[in-house]
């Protein structure tokens, strides 16, 4: 009786699949990864090159490994690994991708002098009053006054937005991009339930909240929806 | 065991030396036994302000440097029957002569034998503000009806909500100038108290007399027909828990006519 493949070479229509077998050894793996591109690819050796997609499976791979294997697909000639896909991450990466998307609630006031920072969304109940400052890798939404300073997407996300009960912001921030509040504020204005997001002129908007249910459809994030 | 409050601001000019006063002279009024303790190392003027300045033999440093005993230190207010005393700070050396260790020490002593111990602090954030709040349960906030006073008061009540040991801080609108207030030249007491979200206890007018009280070194509280001194010793009764509503800011020696007016719903 054969023994089951370890590698499996698969042709689809944006190029070469290589599933690799997530339970045998590594070193395993790597010989006949290697014995098998080496003759399956003889026959087209002047062909132009293709890209390969290699899958994992369970299997977990560490950064060098991922190297090692990178490289000995890419001295194959006419093949370049465009992606490893592997089911399975480390817990600090599974920590930090829900650090990333997580919203974090602050009921405080975030006053003068004070910085509150995270990495994805934040809701504040409360206020940011003047030299106060909230930053957040993703979205920032304030119910209450926002006087102070609020940068959103500061990991260079374009499409992170601000939200607030009153925006009075004396700056607002999203990823690259920079506004400033008026000089002088006419009391009348009464700035309620607004928003701020940069439009497709990298410049920083600011309009009704009802503007981004079109505008970041993204928001929404009731289970099943992407 | 007494209750140490500590008068702060952050911006200087706003009136926390002649607010601590002030309570403190209320506060023995309503026969508490208080104790004025200056923590503004190096530039000492609570005692100008109670008019003791030319009794003091010890001074705070003495005390921590267990130079003399703290009562040795205490300098008497004869005004009050042996209801108010001073500590002052000294004058020679810098607010770096003292810890916060020592400060708390300190107070925590000062606790055993009064009632209430009123704590001036200097202005700023620095080493002298963080002595001043070290041994303090409490704290009020002096503000004025000016922006630059109001984000300063920001930033200080912020750091007093991360010590622990305290209270929530209260504040104090002092320096109020109706007419401005009005005119919306000046911040108005909504504006001021929904910005800065606590508790307010007190507010209190500008007034000449409070200068010319505290150039003559008797404290406006001892003066029963000034209104300022009206509003510090409404605060005193706050500070004591009672429920005092806050004093109307209109003049009140209208006239017979505008009465009229008002009566008849006339604007």
């Amino acid at each position: 009786m054969k023994k089951r493949q370890n590698v499996t070479i698969k042709g689809t229509k944006d190029g070469l699949v290589l599933h690799l077998d997530d339970a045998c050894s590594y070193q395993e793996l790597k010989r006949e990864l290697d014995d098998k591109l080496s003759q399956t690819l003889r026959a087209q050796e002047e062909g132009r090159i293709i890209a390969v997609k290699v899958e994992i499976g369970n299997r977990y791979l560490t950064e060098d490994q991922r190297e090692e294997l990178k490289t000995l697909i890419r001295q194959k000639k006419n093949l370049v690994v465009d992606d490893i896909e592997s089911n399975v991450i480390t817990k600090e990466e599974a920590k930090a991708l829900r650090a990333e998307t997580e919203v974090v609630t602050v009921s405080r006031i975030i006053r003068s002098g004070q910085v509150l920072k995270v990495p994805g969304d934040l809701l504040i109940i409360g206020d940011v009053n003047p030299g106060g400052e909230v930053i957040a890798g993703g979205n920032i939404f304030i119910m209450g006054t926002l006087r102070g300073l609020a940068h959103a997407g500061c990991y260079g996300n374009h499409d992170a937005v601000i939200a607030a009960s009153q925006l009075r912001a004396s700056q607002l921030r999203i990823s690259d991009c920079l506004n400033r509040g008026p000089d002088h504020i006419t009391s009348n204005e009464k700035h309620e339930m607004e928003c701020a997001y940069i439009n497709e002129n990298h410049q920083i908007i600011i309009d009704r909240l009802q503007a981004l249910i079109h505008l970041r459809p993204n928001l929404t994030r009731l289970e099943g929806g992407h | 065991m007494g209750e140490a409050i500590v008068i702060t601001s952050g911006k200087g000019g706003v009136g926390k030396t002649t607010t601590s006063a002030n309570i403190g002279t209320a506060l023995a009024l309503q026969g508490k036994k208080v104790c004025l303790v200056d923590t503004d190392i190096g530039l000492r003027n609570l005692d100008v302000v109670m008019g003791l300045e030319n009794r003091i033999i010890y001074d705070l440093v003495d005390v921590v440097e267990k130079r003399c005993k703290i009562h040795q230190a205490l300098v008497k207010d004869k005004r009050f029957d042996g209801l108010l005393y001073l500590l002052p700070a000294a004058q020679t050396v810098d607010k770096s002569a003292v810890t916060a260790e020592q400060m708390q020490e300190l107070i925590e002593e000062l606790k055993q034998d009064y009632e209430f111990i009123i704590i001036d602090c200097p202005a700023g954030i620095e080493q002298g503000f963080k002595n001043a709040i070290a041994g303090a349960d409490q704290a009020i906030v002096v503000v004025t009806p000016e922006v630059s006073a109001v984000r300063d008061a920001d930033r200080i009540i912020g750091l007093l909500e991360k010590e622990k040991h305290m209270e929530p801080p209260r504040l104090i609108v002092n320096r109020i100038r109706n007419h401005m207030m009005k005119s919306g030249d000046m911040l108005g007491l909504d504006e001021i108290t929904q910005h800065l979200s606590i508790e307010l206890v007190g507010i209190v007018a500008d007034d000449e007399e409070v200068i010319k009280a505290s150039n003559h070194g008797e404290p406006i509280a001892l003066n029963p027909n000034s209104k300022a001194s009206i509003a510090y010793r409404n605060i005193a009764r706050r500070i004591l828990g009672e429920s005092i509503p806050l004093q109307p800011l209109e003049e009140t020696n209208k006239g017979m006519f505008s009465k009229l007016k008002k009566f008849f719903g006339v604007r």
